[in-house]
């Protein structure tokens, strides 16, 4: 099984100073930087009148098809021109990590760490053959080899990443309430009129908490479980096998990506409703 | 039993108990979809939209239990 490479976290690829970069993080900028430069390029080659360019027309497909997702979902035209930039961001962001993941050559292209190096991936294994005895030679020059870690990983399939995305969205959430309802925002979740609104408040608290975990999870979960499932694959089959697969996992970046983005605009528009007119 | 295979057996139990409800949920789904697109087959594209939502969010839920066997597995 030394050929089938699945590490459950990112590994750690080059250190600034007390700042450890690892795949995922360097796969995160590489999108950022890829969405900065189409929207700088877009910008540039923006025409007014006239027949619209085709990439100008692409990226208008995006906005477009995300502002009418927002106005059925709002019902308004004000909040949905106010959620979005955050919508698309998440939208754009998401998509391209997932699918930047199945690039041939992102988590097969690395390097074998030197022991030493990386001292917790690396020294842990081989006093573990040590304890173990004579009979794991083989993990033992495997050991010594050097564990392999590729230069890029998809950035949502790691759980830092998805717990961040989590934490804007939840947050924004948060602050999006307190714009649109002022102080009153906060009777959602502490609420002494009567006991049963007390305690209505004390499970929406928990309900804020769930929606991190939940948000996070998911992402994290099937993209993660993409990529062990095309490893499995390729590793039984190594041939025409792994190709529908490829199909599938596309598919699926898609609709977490959609899900992703649409869950918290239904969120965002929660929260701009009273507690009264909830229900 | 050792360790190693009580693992094995814990990640086998973990998933497969954890995807019956998914499977359930995503079979009702489904079938409930068509069931709707046979009543109104103009309103197929708008069904579909939202029974490919449904389901991401049934299966969800197997995912989390994905996630628990594989941290059981290589953790």
């Amino acid at each position: 099984m030394s050929a089938l490479h699945i590490s459950i976290s990112a590994e750690p690829v080059f250190h600034i100073g007390f700042l450890v970069i690892s795949n995922s993080m360097l796969t995160s900028l590489v999108v950022t930087g890829l969405i900065v430069l189409f929207c700088l390029i877009v910008r540039s080659s923006l025409k007014m009148k006239g027949k619209p360019g085709r990439l100008q027309s692409f990226a208008e497909l995006i906005i477009q098809s995300l502002l009418s997702l927002c106005e059925d979902i709002t019902g308004s035209r004000v909040l949905a021109r106010e959620f979005l930039p955050v919508v698309v961001a998440f939208f754009l962001f998401i998509i391209l990590n997932n699918w930047l993941g199945l690039l041939p050559g992102v988590g097969s292209i690395g390097f074998r760490a030197h022991p030493g190096e990386t001292e917790s991936v690396v020294m842990a294994p081989v006093s573990e053959v040590h304890a173990k005895g004579p009979e794991s030679a083989v993990e033992k020059t495997a050991a010594t080899e050097g564990e392999f870690i590729p230069y890029f990983r998809a950035g949502t399939a790691d759980l830092n990443t998805t717990i961040a995305l989590a934490l804007i969205s939840v947050g924004l959430t948060q602050y999006i309430g307190f714009k649109h309802l002022g102080f009153s925002y906060i009777k959602k979740y502490i609420n002494f009129h009567d006991p049963i609104n007390f305690f209505v408040g004390i499970l929406e608290t928990v309900l804020e908490f769930a929606k991190i975990m939940s948000f996070a999870f998911r992402l994290f979960g099937n993209i993660f479980a993409g990529e062990v499932l095309l490893a499995v694959m390729t590793f039984l089959v190594p041939v025409i096998v792994p190709m529908p697969f490829y199909g599938l996992e596309l598919f699926v970046g898609f609709i977490q990506a959609l899900v992703f983005s649409m869950l918290s605009l239904v969120f965002f528009n929660l929260a701009t409703l009273g507690h009264g007119e909830e229900h | 039993m050792d360790a190693e295979a009580t693992k094995n057996l814990a990640m086998g139990i973990a998933i497969g108990v954890g995807a019956i409800g998914p499977a359930i949920g995503i079979g009702l789904i489904a079938g409930n979809a068509v069931a709707a697109i046979g009543r109104n087959p103009e309103a197929a594209s708008k069904i579909q939209t939202n029974m490919i939502l449904g389901m991401a969010f049934a299966e969800a839920v197997a995912i989390y239990a994905l996630v628990v066997a594989l941290i059981i597995k290589f953790v």
